[in-house]
């Protein structure tokens, strides 16, 4: 079988479209930037600050220019991916390859837009989302990376082979190479290349996306939900108890990330039981919020409250404990033993090291929530339905979890989007250096870190991931900036 | 002013006393410890002979007693080895007994020994330091006036087309940690078999195989344009777009303040409003912006200086900390608080000074 080309016979016809739009776009897009400062337009407009400037003119013809080849641009992309989806390897190369076996992600990408774009003027905030070309371009980026990660990881569908498995004669094979030895039913390509231990770089890649799209929101909320326990009181009380939580802030800020990643994250400090002792404490945070958050609503309605608070706790508590226990025991070091649950009872039990990189990445970004959340306090804390609630005679923590909170979400969902774009790309940090995760691990920072060594030779095994990663966080960070600019709009 | 800054100075003392107490804590654990003495001694070490060793070279003692010789308000340790020799923290066998001082630590102005250079960490720590000095100072001259032209452009009109295509370009760089955009400009620049060098090299425009040098380990003696700038463009660049986008905010602020309108309206031209109304009281907030990225920087340098093999004190951390070598990351640790605590005194301290509302009340 012949090795593939990147776009097959489908591009001998739209690959010289291409070349030659492409330049044109980014030409248009120069003359624009240029423009925009050196002409004076013809339409006159007023500016923020009250006076008045012209526009149009040979700006705008730069404008219309830019515009159209941006959209015959991106109409040939979606050519691509359109007939790669339908023709396959057959039609469209490596692109048509990884088009058709993305066919599940693109289904689900374009009836999440279809039904968000047909209701968004009944979903609030995420509607008017849909309002903001960048944000619904980080939307998209996000959400592709989210689809494909649950698709690769939960049903197996976008990989071709076995994330793990080496077949002989493919190492560090260039995109596109047909698979040696291919047998009946098996994907008869390396679409994107074979790794230096033969694996197949494509099916790790999403393998990896999954890592990511489990840890790094997860860890980012979690991150979140200690440094709102924290960040209200600290904002709300001021004083004594906001001086000493504001220095031990600010000494986890002070740590270079990478130091405390070298010290947390080694296996002589877990043998020694310190990441439990920081899991125990961590973890511990959502089961205060949640208590704190539902008794202080429903604290004048006993009836209520008690059964339901009895149920929530329970819950909560047993997916602690048994979050924590590892063999029977919450901390197993050599010379203090804690037991925990009994294996019969332990439903939930994560990879050790994956747990130990979630717990360090949680510690680390925790203390710059608390600084957020806590500013917001400081600051909603002196506003008239604050002084209301005081008034009415609600609790402090009422007051701080049920009118503070609500209305410090704007910033904090912003916070949040930006957030678990660093906690990507601190999750690829540790990857980079070789710490936590396993070293045959799929995630994209352990991929980076296994594929430089063979940098100057081979370059396929170590851009698909680098590109990725990036590709993620921009979308992230373009989402946060559509949100920031829609929840000004009101 | 003098009490302010006398109080910031009291709580970075207390600071970095807490900081380098949990290094110590975390590197002086058991297990640790267990590793460093069958490093150091002998990898077939039995239990006992372990402890023995240890408690030798007074590793078994209260934390907080070890915690003090490190600072030197404590006695240093003395011992006897198996083989019967004496042994001591602050002087070998053959120092006469009325030269042996009791106290040596990092106020006596000793730093201790790296197991793993074979040398005082106090000369190895400086050479270190002087050598990323040299790439923090390249990628802050880069770096500085690239960000605040970015912002400075992008916010003078908001809204434009320069400002759109400027502000995608900032949250780009942002969105690129260092351990990407150094991977991608590896393979496009400095590989001989992909990206742009094989291209110039068939076409006879460069010299040697690749454009740019991958490795940068040359650049601490002798940096050339060739091994320094893959380096300095990978850190300026994640630490641009944050700048930018702040000296955006800030400008686009200025903008619309009343002065700028009275100026537009008394038919000033708009090139003499940025430079000569608009740029100095835009420049405020990035300065202190500018001064708290430093203490990013660093995580950038130690992951650069990985990726390209400069060895400098990002490569040091790397080392000590993959060696548990106490003594010689309590000194890095040291260092890198020491750089953060002081970029945010100058912080503080300089915003006072240079914004005139604050100076003047």
């Amino acid at each position: 079988m012949d090795p593939l080309t990147w776009t097959g016979p489908l591009g001998q016809i739209l690959d010289p479209a291409l070349s030659v739009i492409a330049p044109v776009f980014a030409l248009a897009v120069l003359v624009q930037i240029v423009m925009s400062v050196a002409s004076a337009g013809e339409r006159v407009v007023t500016n923020p600050d009250g006076t008045l400037s012209s526009s149009g003119g040979a700006y705008g013809m730069s404008r219309m220019a830019t515009k159209w080849t941006g959209l015959a641009l991106v109409a040939l992309l979606a050519a691509y991916i359109a007939l790669g989806a339908v023709g396959g390897p057959g039609l469209a190369g490596i692109v048509g390859g990884m088009s058709q076996q993305l066919l599940p992600v693109w289904i689900a990408l374009i009836a999440t837009y279809a039904l968000s774009i047909v209701y968004k003027r009944k979903l609030g905030l995420y509607g008017k989302l849909f309002d903001s070309t960048v944000g619904m371009i980080g939307f998209g980026l996000v959400m592709f990376w989210v689809y494909a990660g649950i698709m690769a990881g939960v049903f197996d569908w976008i990989t071709t082979h076995d994330s793990l498995s080496q077949v002989s004669g493919m190492k560090n094979k260039s995109p596109g190479t047909p698979l040696f030895g291919a047998e009946e039913g098996e994907y008869a390509w390396y679409l994107l290349g074979g790794d230096n231990l033969a694996r197949d770089v494509f099916s790790r890649l999403f393998k990896g996306a999954w890592v990511v799209v489990q840890i790094a929101p997860l860890a980012t909320l979690f991150a979140f939900l200690a440094g709102v326990t924290l960040g209200l009181p600290a904002g709300y009380y001021g004083g004594r108890l906001d001086t000493v939580l504001s220095f031990i802030a600010n000494l986890i800020l002070a740590f270079p990330v990478i130091l405390l990643f070298y010290l947390l994250v080694t296996p002589e400090i877990k043998a020694a039981g310190i990441p439990a002792i920081m899991g125990l404490v961590l973890f511990l945070f959502p089961v205060i919020f949640f208590c704190v958050l539902l008794n202080s609503r429903y604290r004048t309605q006993p009836s209520v409250r008690t059964p339901l608070l009895i149920v929530v706790l329970g819950v909560m508590l047993w997916g602690y404990l048994s979050l924590n226990t590892e063999n029977g025991y919450l901390i197993n070091s050599e010379n203090f033993k804690l037991p925990g649950l009994p294996t019969w009872l332990d439903g939930i039990n994560p990879d050790p090291s994956v747990l130990l990189v979630f717990v360090s990445v949680v510690f680390v970004n925790a203390p710059t929530v608390f600084r957020i959340v806590r500013g917001l306090a400081l600051d909603i804390k002196t506003r008239d339905y604050v002084a209301a609630a005081q008034t009415r005679g609600e609790g402090p923590w009422y007051i701080m979890l049920w009118e503070i909170l609500p209305n410090a979400r704007g910033p904090l969902i912003v916070d949040f989007c930006l957030r678990i774009g660093y906690t990507t790309i601190l999750l690829g940090t540790l990857g980079f250096f070789g710490l936590g995760l396993e070293s045959e691990s799929p995630d994209w920072g352990t991929t980076i870190n296994t594929g430089r060594q063979l940098i100057r030779a081979y370059v396929h095994p170590l851009l698909p991931p680098a590109i990725s990663l990036m590709t993620l966080v921009l979308g992230l960070n373009l989402l946060a900036d559509g949100l920031r600019e829609e929840s000004l709009k009101d | 002013m003098g009490l302010f800054i006398l109080r910031r100075l009291g709580v970075m003392l207390l600071t970095a006393l807490c900081l380098t107490f949990v290094v110590f804590f975390l590197t002086n654990l058991y297990p640790n410890l267990e590793k460093l003495a069958k490093t150091q001694g002998n990898f077939r070490m039995s239990e006992e002979q372990v402890d023995t060793w240890l408690s030798a070279r007074g590793y078994t003692d209260n934390m907080f007693v070890k915690y003090g010789r490190w600072l030197g308000v404590a006695p240093g340790w003395t011992g006897t080895t198996t083989e019967g020799k004496e042994i001591a923290q602050c002087y070998g066998v053959d120092t006469p007994v009325e030269d042996r001082p009791t106290f040596c630590g990092v106020l006596q102005g000793d730093w201790g020994f790296s197991l793993v250079f074979k040398d005082d960490v106090a000369n190895v720590v400086a050479v270190r330091l002087a050598a990323t000095g040299k790439l923090m100072g390249f990628v802050l001259l880069v770096m500085v006036p690239m960000a605040l032209i970015v912002g400075v452009l992008a916010g003078m009109r908001e809204g434009s087309g320069l400002d759109r295509s400027l502000s995608t370009f900032s949250i780009a760089t942002t969105a690129t940690p260092e351990y990407v955009s150094g991977v991608v400009f590896i393979a496009l620049l400095a590989s001989s078999k992909f990206g742009l060098s094989p291209v110039l090299a068939e076409a006879g425009w460069i010299e040697s195989k690749t454009l740019f040098s991958g490795s940068a380990t040359k650049a601490v003696e002798d940096a050339t344009f060739a091994n320094f700038t893959l380096p300095v463009l990978t850190i300026a660049l994640y630490g641009m777009g944050y700048i930018a986008r702040m000296t955006r905010a800030s400008m686009t602020e200025v903008m619309t303040a009343q002065y700028i309108r009275t100026a537009r309206l008394k038919g000033v031209s708009f090139g003499n409003i940025v430079m000569k109304h608009a740029l100095r009281n835009a420049l405020i907030a990035p300065f202190t912006v500018i001064m708290l990225q430093i203490p990013w920087l660093l995580n950038g340098v130690v992951i650069v200086e990985t990726l390209f093999n400069y060895k400098g004190f990002g490569w040091l951390l790397v080392q000590a900390a993959g060696n548990n070598d106490i003594e010689l990351l309590l000194a890095v640790s040291v260092v890198s608080v020491v750089v953060v605590l002081i970029t945010q005194l100058i912080s503080d301290v300089g915003y006072i000074f240079l914004n005139p509302r604050i100076r003047i009340s």
